[in-house]
């Protein structure tokens, strides 16, 4: 009992640093710029056939993989920025919403139409198969996006917390107006947002892609984990979206194995809900 | 300025072209509306069934002497409608209930459609055929088990697959077999969404397998489109069932798939309830890591030259898959439905409804293993039946029972990967 207990807790640990690593892109769209990118989900989608065309064509795994989608989808962000964002950004919160979503259909759709509804994997052992630790069992492809989750998020931080650009981008967050008058134009430092953004969510897309079945709607399946992950963390702050990430990703697990797997979503969102009402602005966003 | 005009006279000879087009075709067709989930987390079903009645409308449609004596093969078009050829409308669920009854209502409506087929989710013909039964529509489903579908004393619902209630006896029949042939079979544990399929075709399982004398031993339940479905597989490691059946749709079964082997957990025996283990990309997604699965069937190939033979290849030529059960039912449905259509010599709905009410196909008429096709008061199939098919090499599933249908011996225990 207590062992298997261990190994609810170690899935769970590795499954919240999954969800860690596919919110922190949302999370700095929504906390630096307030907009709420409901194509999110599908931009890990694209993640996930970009690894999948790497594995299909070269025969590569994440190794290449993983940095390709990071960058095809890092020229996406600054592309859907200067093509949508920036426009729709003037206009009410509806026009938001509505841009984004209708990007998300544009995504979805148009890559239901080139690689058809079939579900499809990467091959079990693309990241070295299940490593076993004392009779834990540990996927490989789960611990390598778990590593990589820890280290997307302590680079962000750094980047947003330690470098000019990281203070510029903050400055434009605070007060678009006001930083202009510094000399940082808002529009060079959005589109470095959203590539940074963007990349960071392909990369994830790319890494869960070698645990997970790929499909043109998993964005559905995977966008509602990260919307409630970024605001238990708190909106922009990257800590924040890991700290909530593992919360989600242990008590999922645990409530799945203890009180039955259907009731995992009652209790993870009732938790949630409760958490909401003494601290709005999540564990660590700013009130 | 010219290239407007130039654009501008382009789209009224479309539009022209288009509305003539109709006028043509108005006055010699049947449609038969189809809602299917052609987007959403079912699509891969939902185009694999699209494409299979595509290959029926060729067969009906077109001249196919060489299928024989297969219904409506031999001349082009209906011949019960002076040569009438059958036009499909296909509309998208988009996996959501209140969506496949709005397209329902927009077939009827609009299309005015002589008969309605689908959707493939049982949750989703529940909402659709309650459409069709206020608008006096018949509608056939091809593929849906739920129980409770021809529970509701619906005239206008008909239905010819077999369903979970047939199931038990299938299920348990072959588990009696395999338990004289000295496999472990007491401790049956379920595993299933919490979609209307997988919580009343559990449902029903552990209500026959329990008046059989042997009530499930574990019932595992989770919400669909899981993200992640570790804790429902440690939980049987746990328990350690002698036989695991899965009620699932592709995603969650791909993903149980990949998560047992990750955990290392390979029952002593699986059987799949159709559905997600039957989708051509199930097999090809983790076919190798589920060897020696075991699932239910109607489908079987059949000798080369038979119909059977015949529709399977022109079904792979459409879609580079083989056929599977569920779109072989789909199809068979449709079939039926036409036949009814080809009978009554009208569209008119009330005529096809007391058609399939006549219907009385004998099995060498069907492309599936059905006894027949026979409706009972509720409109269910009482002919139907299915067989065990197992997975033993990853990629193709070969016939294993009842011994009369066997292609080869089952193997046990599962084999995995």
């Amino acid at each position: 009992m207590s062992f298997v207990i261990v190994q609810v807790i170690v899935g769970g640990l590795l499954l919240g640093a999954v969800y860690a690593l596919f919110s922190s892109g949302l999370t700095l769209v929504w906390g630096m710029m307030n907009v709420v990118n409901f194509a999110h989900g599908d931009f890990v989608m694209l993640g996930m056939y970009v690894a999948y065309l790497v594995y299909s064509l070269l025969g590569a795994g994440p190794l290449i993989g993983a940095p390709l989608a990071m960058l095809v989808l890092a020229t996406l962000g600054v592309v859907v920025y200067f093509s949508l964002i920036r426009d729709i950004m003037k206009g009410p919160m509806l026009a938001q919403i509505l841009g984004t979503f209708g990007l998300a259909l544009l995504l979805r759709y148009s890559v239901f139409w080139w690689f058809g509804a079939n579900f499809l994997t990467l091959p079990e052992n693309v990241v070295g198969g299940t490593l076993d630790l004392f009779g834990i069992r540990i996927q490989a492809a789960r611990l390598l996006a778990g590593i990589v989750a820890l280290v997307v998020t302590l680079g962000l931080h750094l980047l947003l917390t330690r470098t000019s650009l990281g203070s510029k981008m903050l400055a434009v967050a605070e007060d678009s107006t006001a930083a202009q008058l510094m000399g940082i134009r808002p529009d060079s430092m959005q589109a470095v947002a959203w590539a940074i953004a963007a990349g960071a969510t392909g990369l994830a897309g790319a890494l869960i892609a070698t645990f997970f079945y790929i499909v043109p709607t998993v964005g559905e399946t995977l966008a509602i984990v990260a919307f409630v992950t970024v605001s238990l963390g708190g909106f922009g702050s990257v800590p924040g979206a890991l700290v909530a990430g593992l919360l989600i990703g242990v008590i999922e697990s645990l409530s799945g194995y203890l009180i039955g797997a259907i009731y995992q979503d009652i209790v993870v969102y009732s938790l949630f809900l409760g958490f909401l009402w003494f601290r709005p602005q999540g564990l660590m966003g700013k009130s | 300025m010219k290239f407007n005009h130039v654009v501008g006279f382009l789209c009224a000879a479309a539009v022209s072209l288009a509305l003539a087009g109709q006028a043509c075709a108005q006055d010699k067709t049947v449609k038969i509306g189809a809602v299917f989930p052609l987007s959403g987390n079912a699509a891969s079903a939902g185009n694999h069934a699209k494409a299979a009645l595509e290959v029926a409308m060729d067969i009906i449609n077109n001249a196919h002497p060489e299928l024989g004596n297969f219904p409506l093969a031999k001349n082009a078009g209906l011949a019960g409608l002076g040569g009438a050829k059958v036009e499909v409308v296909f509309a998208d669920n988009q996996g959501s209930p209140a969506t496949g009854q709005n397209q329902a209502l927009r077939l009827i409506t609009e299309e005015k459609v002589a008969a309605l087929t689908g959707a493939y989710q049982s949750g989703i013909t529940l909402t659709a055929s309650a459409i069709a039964e206020k608008y006096g529509i018949p509608f056939l489903t091809g593929e849906s088990v739920a129980a409770n579908l021809t529970e509701r004393g619906f005239k206008w619902f008909f239905r010819t697959t077999p369903i979970a209630s047939d199931f038990v006896n299938v299920y348990h029949d072959f588990l009696t077999d395999m338990k004289a042939a000295g496999a472990k079979t007491d401790n049956v544990a379920l595993v299933h969404d919490n979609t209307e399929y997988g919580t009343s075709v559990a449902n029903t399982l552990a209500t026959g397998f329990k008046e059989k004398g042997q009530p499930i031993a574990l019932d595992v339940a989770y919400p669909s489109n899981a993200t992640d479905l570790q804790s429902q597989v440690l939980q049987l490691k746990e328990k350690k069932p002698d036989v695991v059946i899965m009620i699932s749709y592709t995603s969650d079964a791909i993903l149980f798939a990949k998560t047992s082997q990750a955990q290392d957990y390979k029952p002593p025996m699986i059987i799949a309830d159709d559905s997600g283990y039957s989708d051509p990309s199930f097999i090809k997604s983790v076919g190798k890591i589920s060897q020696g699965v075991f699932n239910r069937s109607s489908w079987s190939i059949g000798p080369a030259g038979s119909p059977t033979a015949i529709i399977a290849k022109l079904y792979k030529e459409k879609t580079g898959d083989e056929m599977d059960d569920t779109a072989g039912r789909e199809m068979q449905g449709f079939f039926v439905l036409v036949d009814a259509i080809d009978r009554a010599g009208s569209s008119d709905p009330a005529k096809i409804q007391a058609a399939l009410k006549a219907t009385d196909l004998k099995p060498e008429q069907l492309m599936m293993g059905y006894k027949g096709v026979k409706f009972d008061d509720k409109g269910q199939n009482i002919l139907a039946s299915a067989v065990i098919i197992q997975l033993q090499d990853g990629e193709n599933y070969v016939a294993v029972w009842p011994k009369a249908n066997a292609e080869k011996a089952p193997i046990v225990p599962y084999k995995g990967w």
